[in-house]
């Protein structure tokens, strides 16, 4: 212990005392808390504990239902039921009145209701249902006590179900001006993305901001989220690291206040977590490493106070030096620090020396040499964690040469230790050791180690290690000779482990010396098979074998007598256990007396030293072939091969069984039954039902004729469910089918239960269940590739080849307004550690912080260089073509505007007699919308122009000079609303020449779904000296603009539909004069929406899409009753109920 | 991660426990007995950290009161040796010089504290004025 602990110690002689002031505190002494507590404190035997806490328990009973129980008695209540269950006495009865005081009670009452809960219940409790409301009702309070205890409640124990009730509340609270209240809505948010991470997926800009928030704890509180989302994925948070570096610069440097040190170490918890997010940042990435050097260095050379806290942070230090890409003077002074615990008289710190060690001598074997007397001391130490902790260490460093050594030291440690999860890590890594270096000795010493592995691991080591090592010794090494030898040692050892007498041996080590005599007796010519099979007799007498490795030894036995004559023993085993009552053992049994009275059979079953041999299958069943040929003669129908059987059923009509009361419009377990021509009589299939009238042989006249089939969806799916289904009422279900649709639905007969799920009508919750059950077991091995671009470019997005003339002013004055994200982040994280920056500082920064995040999520999407070059190619291509083609994008009649907002068309003012500006062909090649007049004057005149991009929204901003002077101070503003404008939200132009047009671009996101949204902005100009004018501008945008196909298959969206939560259902109007009424919808909203259509079976139908960057929304569709019900699921709340509207606005268009 | 804090005293009897990850009722008497037994049975040379299972103990003796810690393979033994020592430190401020029987009369209000410096097995405050401001203000706001 350190000397500041010591001194700390010292400071606390009161702590030292035990119960020297007994009865302190608020309570009365003759209250029954109290009474209680002076009662447990007396206790002496387990026996009065439970009559005390019984008694008490029946009292707690009675009072607490009764209405005279005030709430302030109900707190003591509540601490007494906690008494009981932390000794271990269940007060289920009394859970409910916790959530009562939680609800009802005030401040500290409401308090411990809330404690008690979060103690009483777990996660999935029930009752934690009924906390719902109380948190809801808490979050909203004016009280920030309640506000902090809702808070702190949820981030403990919260059911994940209702997690969308108050996660807009919580989100709310990220904004609260008290520090507390921001960093417990963190916590709650990291719980959130513990339980449920992709209901918090779209909020993870503002992780941002609380990471850069200007109170230590809620950015510490952030580091959480972080932290797992790293883990997770490592690759997604590399730009972050800057930021990290900077915090933990800032709080090594001492730059917080000085509250949060720990005897005078600077926020040591904190520096610990930082380091290890950047070792998970920095693993096998040298440049992202590189950035994180400097900081750790400094982590290392202010870590020099004597303090266990300044120990902990060199100790993550060094793991985190060793983790990342390496560098070598930063190795040394890690290495150096190891020195220092390893050799430290301090044993807590000579622990985690060897601790560090084991981490690190793999890459740095030289440490071991270093410390190799320390080493060897530590392996002798009194203390067996750390005699332990020191063979894990040796473990590492095992080779060739040393393995004999250290497995004798580690099966030393094993005799001893009596902890059977020590044991059973241990004798694995015995194991592995003995494995990987079999013959380093001589091959006894494998045959010796795995023995007393066998028998020290017993029954309690991992399975595999029995098995891996008869899977060695039959398999072999490369030299014959020496396998042959081993073999031998082997059979030798057991034998001798036989001959001694009531020698305990696991019934697992039982299991492989029966295997070894059995398969390798006739190794040792010396012993005749006689006397081995004579040993097992023996030991199946035994009392202590268990049947499982009786069933191992009559295994053994049969092989043995397959070489040799021994009548005597083998008949009375056989006899003996014909008549056993384990059935597995009769079955053996059997085996052996009817394999001993053919003894060609029982060679050529169990030829010698044969395990290893590949077996012949005749896969043909060409043996068969007579008995089928008889068959055939009595007139048997012949085979069909399951496809064959497939198609004929397909085009019957089938019977389904199906109950007539579920109208399931799917039916789950349809099953149809055939014509007896089929080989089994009855036959289970899909039923698909083709148009074609064409019957099978024999089909048409059994079956009974009906108006058509429904079809249904596959084939294997409900096969399992014939047995039940069978006996159902028969059901005939009306059926159409378009010829073409049979072969997709064969295709998707996986995708049965998918969609049967959502179909159903009415909630009926079993269903549901059934159907998620389903869903869940479709294609787990798939991986989803959600964020995936769609490789289909839509139809709407119709691409114009139109050259256009581009005017040179604007190219030129293109401009690179994209920021460096990272300076950006830098700077602020300087800003916003610090606890005090002014108010209007902290907005300015949090703006900031805004437009550098969208700036490098921008320039992921969309490169600004890129834009100009394309202004530039529009030059040079302009230079190659003199002609110079009028511009013709608005002229032609083929100009295709290509809108899909309902907003897009208004407002609309044509330019009576300027042409339009022109779009940089780069983007003209895009689809875009119409350019649209924003607002104008006799001096300027601004338009725009949406181009739809595959993964973003860009605006194109074309300013006009309509007068002949030069305007200048050009400024384009936007304002922040719904829409998020990224890059930088200003776009000057210091000057624009008469009778010019220049344009700027910047990317539009929705921030938050919502069926429409307008873009405000404001130009600012100086058309004539010092005289400034100002013109404001609005832009509509429809959800629509934002929606992407998303293309996925139909495992994906099932994985999908399962992890959403978020939904919303509703009868839309179905185009019911088309062929195909469901196609022809789709396809329309398809055409208007951006969706892209998964599949359609039959009269359903899946959609995905996704709202620009990422969010998913999946679509179910299904023909009801003349209407198109629609389900739609997404992770954002709000995107349903605004796609469901942009639906409803493009089918009332049709 | 931090699956468990509990303070036990050298009879074995638990003083207060509080679990980060669930564990059945009757399965804690015996797990808590068991940690007990195996932090009793070492010495002061011995270190403070003791393999448990699958997990480590992180433990601290104070007179007559152990107060442990399971913690889980990646956490730092020394950190949360230490964050034993500041929980000390946060019950002596608020307790001005804490005793066995204070924790006792007072479990809630442990809890309470408890609360604020640990969620979900994950250190979340250390600053100790911080971690007692929302107690202060609900004693204070309960007086009057």
């Amino acid at each position: 212990m350190s000397d500041v602990v010591e001194k700390t110690l010292t400071a606390l002689p009161s702590l030292l005392s035990l119960d020297s002031q007994p009865g302190t505190g608020k309570l009365s002494g003759t209250s029954k808390l109290g009474n209680l507590i002076r009662n447990i404190a007396e206790l002496t035997s387990k026996h009065d504990e439970e009559k005390l806490i019984k008694k008490e328990l029946a009292a707690i009973k009675e009072h607490v239902s009764s209405p005279n129980t005030t709430l302030r008695q109900m707190k003591e209540i509540m601490v007494r039921m906690i008494y009981c269950e932390m000794l271990g006495y269940e007060a289920s009865f009394g859970y409910i009145h916790a959530i009562k005081l939680a609800q009802q009670g005030s401040l500290l009452e409401k308090r411990v209701g809330y404690l008690a809960v979060s103690l009483f219940l777990n996660e999935s409790h029930e009752l934690l249902l009924l906390l719902v409301n109380t948190v809801l009702k808490d979050l909203q309070s004016t009280n920030l006590i309640e506000v902090c205890m809702a808070l702190t409640v949820t981030s403990q124990i919260f059911p994940k179900d209702m997690i969308p009730a108050v996660l807009p509340l919580v989100e709310d609270k990220l904004q609260h001006s008290k520090e507390i209240i921001r960093r417990k809505a963190v916590l709650a948010l990291y719980k959130f993305y513990l339980i449920a991470p992709n209901q918090v997926q779209h909020i993870h800009d503002k992780f941002r901001k609380a990471l850069c928030d200007k109170d230590p704890d809620v950015m510490a509180a952030s580091l959480h989220i972080y932290g797992q989302m790293i883990k997770e994925n490592p690759e997604g948070y590399k730009d972050l690291t800057e930021s990290f570096v900077t915090i933990l610069k800032q709080v090594v440097g001492g730059k917080l206040p000085v509250e949060f040190n720990y005897h005078s170490v600077p926020a040591p918890w904190l520096q610990i977590q930082l380091l290890r997010i950047l070792a998970l940042l920095g693993k096998d990435d040298q440049s992202t490493s590189e950035l994180m050097y400097d900081v750790l260095d400094e982590s290392v050379r202010r870590a020099e106070i004597n303090h266990n806290m300044t120990y902990a942070i060199l100790f993550e230090c060094v793991k985190t030096v060793y983790t990342i890409y390496p560098k070598s003077d930063l190795l040394e002074k890690a290495a150096k620090c190891i020195g220092k615990f390893v050799l430290s008289p301090k044993i807590n710190l000579k622990y985690l020396g060897l601790k560090a060690l084991t981490y690190v001598i793999q890459q740095d074997p030289n440490l071991a040499l270093q410390h190799q007397m320390t080493i060897i001391e530590c392996l002798d130490h009194s203390d067996p964690i750390v005699k332990r902790e020191t063979l894990e260490l040796l473990y590492r460093i095992t080779n060739g040469q040393n393995v004999t050594v250290i497995v004798e030291k580690m099966l030393d440690f094993l005799r001893q230790s009596k902890d059977e999860y020590t044991t059973i890590d241990l004798v694995g890594k015995v194991a592995e050791l003995a494995e990987k270096y079999p013959f380093t000795d001589n091959n006894e010493w494998f045959i010796q180690t795995m023995n007393i592995v066998l028998s020290v691991g017993g029954d309690v080591m991992q399975p595999d290690i029995p098995n891996n090592f008869l899977r060695l010794l039959a398999e072999g090494f490369e030299n014959e000779t020496e396998d042959h030898q081993l073999r031998l040692h082997a059979v030798n050892s057991y034998l001798s482990l036989l001959e001694k007498d009531n020698v305990h041996v696991p019934q697992r080590f039982l299991q492989v010396i029966s295997w070894v005599l059995g398969e390798y007796f006739f190794l040792k010519a010396e012993t005749k098979p006689e006397v081995v099979l004579d040993k097992l007799g023996r030991l199946l007498d035994q009392s202590f074998v268990t049947s499982e490795t009786k069933g191992w030894i009559i295994a053994a036995i049969t092989k043995l007598s397959s070489h040799t004559v021994c009548p005597n023993t083998v008949a009375e085993v056989a006899q003996k256990y014909t008549t056993s009552l384990d059935t597995v053992l009769r079955q053996h049994a059997f085996e052996l007396k009817h394999l001993n009275e053919d003894r060609d059979l029982i060679r050529r079953v169990l030829p010698l030293d044969a395990s290893c041999e590949d077996i012949e299958v005749d896969t043909s069943l060409s043996f068969l072939d007579g008995f089928v040929a008889d068959a055939l003669g009595r007139g048997a129908a012949p085979y069909k091969p399951h496809h064959q059987r497939q198609e004929e059923l397909s085009q019957e009509k089938a019977l389904n069984y199906e109950p007539y009361g579920l109208s399931l419009p799917v039916s789950l377990s349809s099953c149809s039954i055939t014509g007896r021509q089929s080989p089994t009589g009855l036959s289970l299939s899909s039923g698909l039902s083709g148009n074609s009238t064409e019957m099978g042989p024999k089909g048409g006249s059994n079956s009974l004729k009906l108006e058509g089939v429904r079809n249904v969806w596959g084939k294997e799916g409900y096969l399992p469910q014939k047995e039940t289904t069978a006996e159902g009422t028969l059901q005939v279900l009306p059926g159409h089918e378009g010829p073409g649709t049979e072969e997709s639905a064969m295709e998707n007969a996986s995708l049965q239960p998918d969609l049967a799920s959502p179909t159903i009508p009415e909630e009926d919750q079993e269903k549901q269940q059934l159907a998620s059950s389903l869903f869940v077991g479709l294609g787990s091995h798939n991986t989803l590739c959600l964020m995936g671009k769609s490789e289909n470019t839509s139809q709407r997005f119709r691409r114009k080849t139109n050259k256009t003339q581009e005017s040179s002013n604007a190219s030129e004055k293109f401009s690179d307004s994209s920021i460096s994200s990272r300076s950006t982040v830098e700077s602020l994280m300087d800003n916003n550690i610090l606890e005090n920056t002014s108010s209007e500082q902290e907005t300015e920064l949090t703006t900031l912080n805004q437009s550098s995040n969208q700036a490098s999520e921008f320039q992921d999407s969309t490169t600004p260089d890129g834009l100009l070059n394309g202004g530039e190619r529009e030059k040079q291509d302009m230079s190659s073509d003199p002609s110079g083609q009028a511009p013709s994008l608005f002229t032609g009649g083929d100009m295709v505007i290509l809108q899909p907002s309902c907003a897009a068309a208004e407002n609309e003012q044509p330019p009576a007699t300027r042409p339009p500006p022109s779009l940089p062909t780069e983007l003209s090649q895009l689809a875009h919308s119409g350019v649209q007049g924003l607002c104008s004057n006799e001096s300027i005149a601004v338009s725009a122009c949406k181009i739809y991009k595959d993964d973003s929204v860009v605006l194109v901003v074309f300013i006009t000079n309509k007068s002949t002077s030069a305007i200048k101070d050009i400024i384009v503003r936007f304002a922040p609303t719904e829409l998020k404008v990224s890059e930088s939200t200003s776009h000057g132009f210091p000057l624009l020449e008469g009778q010019n047009t220049a344009n700027c671009q910047c990317s539009v996101l929705m921030e938050k779904p919502c069926a429409q949204g307008a873009l405000v902005g404001s130009i600012a100009y100086q058309a004539e000296p010092e005289k400034s004018s100002e013109l404001q501008f609005s832009l509509a945008f429809a959800l629509a603009d934002f929606i992407r196909p998303l293309t996925i298959s139909t495992e994906e969206y099932g994985k999908l539909w399962l992890a959403f939560s978020n939904d919303v259902k509703q009868n839309l109007k179905l185009l019911s004069d088309a062929k195909d009424p469901l196609t022809a919808t789709l396809n329309a909203l398809k055409e208007t929406l951006q969706l892209h259509i998964v599949d359609i079976i039959g009269t359903e139908g899946i959609v995905a899409c996704q709202l620009l960057p990422a969010i998913p929304c999946l679509l179910h569709c299904r023909i009801n009753t003349g209407m198109l019900a629609v389900w739609l699921r997404s992770p954002s709340p709000d995107l349903p109920d605004c796609l469901l509207y942009q639906c409803q606005k493009a089918i009332q268009k049709l | 991660m931090i699956k468990f804090f509990l303070m036990v005293n050298k009879q074995g009897q638990t003083r207060l426990s509080k679990y980060f990850e669930h564990v059945e009722i009757h399965k804690r008497t015996s797990l808590e007995a068991d940690v007990i037994k195996s932090c009793l049975s070492r010495t002061k040379d011995e270190c403070s950290f003791v393999e448990y299972k699958d997990f480590k103990l992180v433990y601290r003796q104070y007179a007559a009161l152990f107060i442990v810690i399971g913690v889980d393979e990646a956490e730092n033994e020394l950190a949360v040796y230490e964050l034993v020592h500041n929980f000390v430190e946060v019950l002596d401020k608020y307790f001005s010089r804490v005793v066995t029987s204070q924790i006792m009369f007072n479990l809630d209000k442990v809890h309470i504290i408890l609360d604020e410096m640990i969620l979900n097995g994950r250190i979340v405050e250390t600053n100790k004025s911080r971690i007692l401001a929302p107690l202060l203000v609900l004693d204070k706001m309960s007086e009057s």
